[in-house]
């Protein structure tokens, strides 16, 4: 363990934000009511305001207006120990998904998951990642995807939908406007999507294709907290969308992923991209306002939608989902809360890819379930290939019987081609 | 002597404490290195969504709004009712006026004053019960936050006992607590009366260009 390191990171991290933020918590406790694994459990070490103690502690000692004058008068909080930083290595990965739900609840509009985000820096400059974590990105960085999906693999799930849907996908085409990329999640579990788009984009007359070089789009170093391997797995896209002159990437239906390549992704790079990056769920809105997706019948079940945390509350993207749903549901009913609101599904902000987490990520479904058990719906929709797949492992777990839907092929599903 | 000590040099000194303390505190803030300038595409003014921000969380939202009421009444309560005691009794229109600046406005009746002091009574100690009763509260609170709330319970007190004026001492002892506080206030927790809408412009900001307050 390297606890200077990690002690100098949390330093580092400290900028003005971080200290108004800390000085200005009241300890009300309001946050833990916001969030699943305190809710879930009672476990009062899961209070969002008490991952936030490290990072204090270092703020009061070092940064803080007052750490100097504590120090002269032997007040100072005490520096971190090892110790400090293994008690709350399982705060700081496996008990939060980054969903910032309970800055909606602070008085004070703490961010409290991008202090978390920060102790995570801290956590990767000290070697403490999950195992499983350091696994994912180690795939990321060596084969170009975290679960392992080469691209030799890619190709053939590729050609399969092509074949299935029966439009031919040109991988590494030169000269169109988009290119798309995918959640490892997609192209293993839901590859049906790929399908969906192919023929969603015929209908738009949009030209298309999919990088061999960067088909990736989770970003295992914005969840474990590395920025040298988020810059790594941005860059790849980067690079990828540039040599092809693509005019747009498609952020897919994917929530961390959307906030690494859109939101985080110019910053870790160090510049804009000569291209825009729009979430799918954008462009399939903004085609649909164009008249450019024509859609037959809908869906009579009773659907209810799951708001990706990183897509909506923390990715601005509220109305999107909503209107495509409504294009395509009949009954489409709303959990309460949702929007930027919603509760997590449990299992981002990397919290799916760290085994050691497993338990609490189906404990904490149960916040979830609580909700859908108020709505019950026939089918869940969403639109992250992540939430997806969290969702139907602890729907097993609680034996719910409910398909769990992705918000592009329900819309495919329903093209008028 | 003491008394002209209270109200003389111990004034002075403690509000030169407390304005030049929190000068400090919040520049000891804005000094340190600020976030770097976003270079990814805004899809909203971050301007408007740390305005936004500072309203939005003066009520919670999001479906807390019953979940929290305990805080949010209790919270209310004690600011509101403090708030008025502090710019509207008598006897401080009359200090201020005769210390600081002239006020505008006209003080409250004696029993606007105990309307207040009740409400701010109530939820202070309400806040405080909660402090001490609430495991998730326990966890979470230090030395700074129960010194913090009795110190403002010390000045309350003492304020509601001098409230006749008839007693040198007790309004001495008011005045006390009140210097006391306001020493401490740099010091302390209590800057959250205006690190609040450094906290929430913060946020507001960053989410705001993303089309979104949370």
């Amino acid at each position: 363990m390297n606890l200077s390191a990690a002690v100098e990171v949390f330093t580092d991290s400290l900028d003005a934000s971080a200290a108004s933020y800390l000085d200005a918590c009241v300890h009300c406790g309001q946050c833990a009511q916001a969030c699943h694994f305190y809710e879930t459990t009672g476990d009062t070490r899961y209070i969002p305001a008490y991952k936030m103690k490290l990072l204090d502690r270092v703020y009061k000692r070092t940064k803080s207006p007052l750490a100097g004058v504590k120090r002269l008068f032997g007040l100072a909080r005490t520096p971190l120990s090892e110790a400090d930083l293994e008690e709350w290595n399982d705060l700081i990965y496996d008990s939060c998904t980054l969903c910032g739900r309970c800055t909606i609840v602070c008085p004070m509009g703490i961010d409290i998951a991008g202090m978390v985000r920060k102790s995570r820096e801290a956590m990767v400059a000290a070697d403490l990642v999950p195992k499983s974590m350091l696994g994912a990105a180690t795939r990321a960085l060596e084969i170009g995807s975290p679960l392992g999906i080469k691209p030799e693999t890619l190709r053939k799930i590729v050609a399969e939908q092509a074949e299935d849907v029966g439009i031919p996908i040109e991988l590494d085409k030169v000269g169109v406007d988009y290119l798309v990329i995918l959640s490892a999640m997609e192209i293993l579990n839901f590859y049906e999507v790929i399908g969906a788009l192919a023929r969603i984009f015929k209908q738009a007359g949009i030209s298309w294709t999919i990088s061999s070089k960067a088909y990736e789009a989770t970003n295992i170093g914005i969840q474990m907290g590395d920025k040298a391997i988020a810059k790594t797995l941005v860059s790849r896209v980067v690079d990828a969308a540039e040599e092809l002159g693509v005019k747009y990437v498609i952020s897919p239906e994917c929530g961390h992923a959307y906030s690494a390549l859109n939101w985080e992704g110019p910053n870790l790079v160090g510049r804009s991209y000569n291209f825009q990056v729009i979430h799918i769920l954008e462009l399939l809105d903004q085609l649909q306002q164009q008249g450019r997706i024509r859609t037959k019948g809908t869906d009579t079940r009773r659907l209810t939608f799951h708001d990706p945390c990183q897509i909506v509350r923390r990715g601005g993207i509220v109305a999107e989902p909503r209107r495509i749903m409504n294009q395509v549901a009949d009954n489409f009913v709303e959990m309460s809360p949702s929007g930027a609101a919603n509760i997590c599904c449990g299992g981002g902000g990397g919290v799916s890819s760290n085994s050691r987490a497993e338990d609490l990520r189906i404990t904490a479904f149960a916040a979830k379930k609580e909700q859908l058990d108020d709505v019950q719906p026939d089918a869940l929709v969403t639109a992250c290939g992540n939430c997806r797949n969290v969702l139907e492992e602890a729907m097993d777990v609680y034996d719910m019987d409910m398909p769990v839907l992705g918000l592009t092929e329900l819309l495919a599903t329903y093209l008028d081609d | 002597m003491f008394v002209e000590f209270v109200e003389g040099p111990l004034w002075y000194f403690s509000a030169a404490v407390f304005v030049l303390g929190v000068i400090w505190r919040l520049s000891g803030i804005l000094r340190l290195r600020r976030r770097k300038k976003d270079l990814s595409i805004p899809r909203a003014s971050a301007a408007v969504g740390a305005l936004k921000a500072q309203f939005l969380h003066f009520v919670p939202h999001g479906g807390f709004t019953f979940r929290t009421l305990y805080h949010l009444v209790a919270g209310y309560a004690f600011h509101l009712g403090l708030f008025v005691l502090v710019l509207w009794a008598a006897p401080h229109i009359k200090f201020i006026e005769a210390n600081i600046v002239a006020v505008p406005w006209e003080p409250l009746p004696r029993w606007g004053f105990i309307i207040a002091a009740q409400f701010a009574f109530a939820g202070l100690m309400l806040l405080w019960v909660r402090r001490i009763s609430d495991p998730v509260m326990i966890k979470l609170s230090d030395r700074d936050d129960h010194v913090s709330a009795w110190l403002t319970f010390g000045v309350m007190l003492t304020g509601c006992m001098a409230l006749q004026e008839s007693v040198q001492a007790l309004r001495v002892l008011h005045m006390m607590f009140v210097e006391i506080w306001l020493l401490y206030f740099p010091f302390s927790r209590l800057m959250h009366a205006f690190t609040f809408a450094f906290s929430r412009g913060y946020t507001g900001a960053l989410f705001g260009r993303r089309g979104v307050v949370p």
